[in-house]
């Protein structure tokens, strides 16, 4: 493992003369510094290039609608060209909401089985099956979603749903209308068969850092093992569970191509997960090569702002809770 | 009941449920796989490599184009992201070793790896399209490229990393500046990691669509001409499952078989490859 040298404030010159261990003299290799250097101020200028650029070419937009007028209207007419994100907003908020309720179950599920529960010859399999289902590309599951999950959807869930839980007062807003098989529920269902896998590899990790001995003394006081694992191991590793589950959320708000084939990219606010909708990817992937005129464009460069400082933040946080449990762990 | 046996049918259930999640897990791999395997075997045939797509609901069109543009678009892409991610891992873990800078630029590169691909698709749009009016492979490369930057310079700084510091410091005592110490010594050190890394940066991009359909975008011809507008199979899979055409969905499925294979293999030889060298 690294050691960090400390928390003293250094200056990227400082450490192109200071730090080279052996030579500084040497020109050949302060080349090679600055050359590797440069390269890795690659990923800072990448970050600040692409909010400087979407900024930019979303300004017309910005002036025209302004930041929370833009956020809150609920119209998106390319015809009277009036653009406002609320619809897209909410097509992604609640798919991905919706597909994180379904996959954390899950996806903590797999991890207690394999950290606790797995005989060791099983153990790697469905390791490696959890590593495959995250290899697998998003354009893959999206073309599964549409072309079997969805009328699987709205064939034989969506009705049955309708029969049990729309028949219930407060349910029975969430289902209405017709099954198509193209809308947010089966969105939300391939967009958590999605994230399962990073969830649950991540909280497996978590799961693995608790240390034996704790768990041994847990045992010998008589504990079961699901005991051990409810009031020993989670709350051991929640730090780590909490920092997968941001990233996952993190993942699943920016998911394009899985979910553009099964939304229908309609922008319209509602309150039936069986109606068609549309998040800020599927109008970006779907639009953007047919925005005719500069304010359609320009709001479509906007929408992807708004998209890359919700993730950015959202993976922010992720990594912060990843690093204090990181560190927590290390002690 | 007693105390007792309410524990333990809690924890019954309980490990039943997750042993459940588990093989639910199994289940959408199986389906998904096996789906694609069924519906894709059907329209594998030569023709699907080698002729290039026949104009709208005329069949026997393959995607010869496709398979070119991908496999120009990746390798190029190749060619711009892996030297800069590998020299940037470098520095964050030779020359910055261990300084706040390494630890900002890393946490920003983990935080880049997972940021929606389809925003890097609007950002080189702005830069590389709008200006010339008119889509270009180049911009695809691009736009892949900076996908792979981040992924490779991660991989690159953890594996150099795990080399020994020792093994630097016999290399100093000899008298070698730094820079050879790094490219003699530590890069071979790390050459399975860091070749490891380059694969799975690779079948990452390979499976790619959003940050292709408005930079590379799509062509019915074959070309190979990277100034203009670059055929790729992902594309192709997005257009065929949403066009009409049962001879359209087939074709995508194909597509799709071929890519899943391709990142499936490369995924676990990968794997194969860093268990092989690490945990001998």
């Amino acid at each position: 493992m690294r050691e960090w040298a400390g928390g003293s404030r250094t200056w990227p010159i400082d450490i192109l003369t200071n730090m080279a261990p052996s030579t500084k003299k040497n020109p050949i290799d302060l080349l090679f510094a600055v050359l590797t250097a440069v390269s890795s101020f690659s990923i800072i200028l990448l970050i600040a290039g692409i909010l400087i650029v979407l900024v930019f070419e979303s300004s017309l937009a910005i002036h025209k609608f302004g930041v929370f007028n833009f956020i809150f209207t609920i119209d998106w007419d390319p015809v009277r060209k009036i653009f406002g994100a609320a619809s897209a907003l909410y097509g992604t908020m609640v798919t991905t909401v919706l597909s994180m309720l379904m996959a954390i179950p899950v996806a903590v599920g797999i991890a207690v089985f394999i950290t606790e529960i797995a005989p060791s010859f099983l153990k790697g399999p469905i390791g490696v099956t959890i590593e495959l289902l995250a290899a697998i590309p998003s354009i893959i599951y999206g073309m599964w979603g549409l072309f079997t999950l969805a009328p699987i959807m709205s064939n034989t869930i969506e009705p049955a749903l309708q029969a049990t839980l729309g028949k219930l007062p407060v349910f029975s807003i969430l289902f209405k209308g017709t099954p198509m098989g193209i809308d947010l529920l089966t969105a939300s269902v391939i967009l958590s068969i999605m994230i399962v896998p990073f969830t649950a590899s991540i909280s497996r990790d978590a799961f693995n850092l608790t240390p034996e001995v704790v768990k041994e003394s847990a045992y010998a006081l008589g504990a079961t093992k699901w005991e051990v694992v409810k009031n020993v191991v989670i709350p051991y590793s929640k730090l780590g569970v909490f920092g997968g589950v941001v990233l996952s959320m993190g993942r699943a708000i920016g998911e394009t191509m899985a979910v553009a084939f099964v939304l229908g990219n309609n922008h319209q606010i509602t309150s039936s997960l069986l109606n068609a909708a549309a998040t800020i990817t599927v109008s970006l992937a779907n639009e953007f090569t047919e925005a005719d005129s500069d304010i359609y464009l320009s709001s479509l460069f906007y929408l992807a702002l708004v998209l890359f400082v919700l993730s950015f933040i959202t993976l922010f946080i992720a990594k912060l809770f990843l690093i204090r449990a990181e560190r927590k762990y290390s002690r | 009941m007693t105390h007792e046996t309410k524990r333990k049918i809690e924890g019954f259930v309980a490990l039943f449920l997750s042993t459940l999640a588990a093989f639910m897990g199994l289940f959408w791999l199986i389906f998904i796989l096996g789906d694609v395997l069924i519906n894709g075997m059907g329209a594998l045939h030569l023709n699907f490599f080698l002729n290039d797509p026949t104009p709208a609901g005329v069949s026997g069109g393959g995607l010869r184009n496709a398979f070119v543009g991908q496999l120009m678009i990746t390798a190029f892409a190749t060619l711009i992201g892996v030297p800069i991610g590998v020299l940037g891992g470098t520095f964050l873990a030779e020359y910055a070793r261990g300084k706040k800078l390494s630890q900002i630029i890393s946490i920003l590169a983990d935080i880049m790896v997972s940021v929606p691909s389809i925003i890097v698709g609007t950002f080189i749009y702005a830069l590389m399209i709008k200006p010339f009016g008119h889509f270009s492979g180049w911009a695809g490369a691009a736009a892949l490229a900076i996908i792979m930057i981040p992924v490779v310079l991660r991989t690159t700084e953890d594996m150099l990393s795990l080399v020994p510091w020792t093994l630097r410091e016999a290399a100093f005592a000899l008298g070698a500046p730094y820079y050879k110490v790094i490219i003699q010594v530590v890069y071979r050190g790390a050459a399975t990691g860091i070749f490891t890394g380059v694969l799975l940066s690779i079948a990452r991009v390979a499976g790619e669509t959003a940050p292709l359909l408005f930079t590379s975008f799509n062509n019915n011809f074959f070309s190979m001409n990277m100034n203009g507008p670059m055929p790729s199979l992902t594309v192709s899979i997005f257009q065929y499952a949403m066009g009409p055409y049962d001879d359209w969905h087939a074709q995508a499925w194909a597509a799709s078989l071929v890519i899943t294979l391709f990142i499936l293999f490369i995924t676990i030889g990968g794997r194969l490859l860093l268990k092989w060298r690490y945990k001998r």
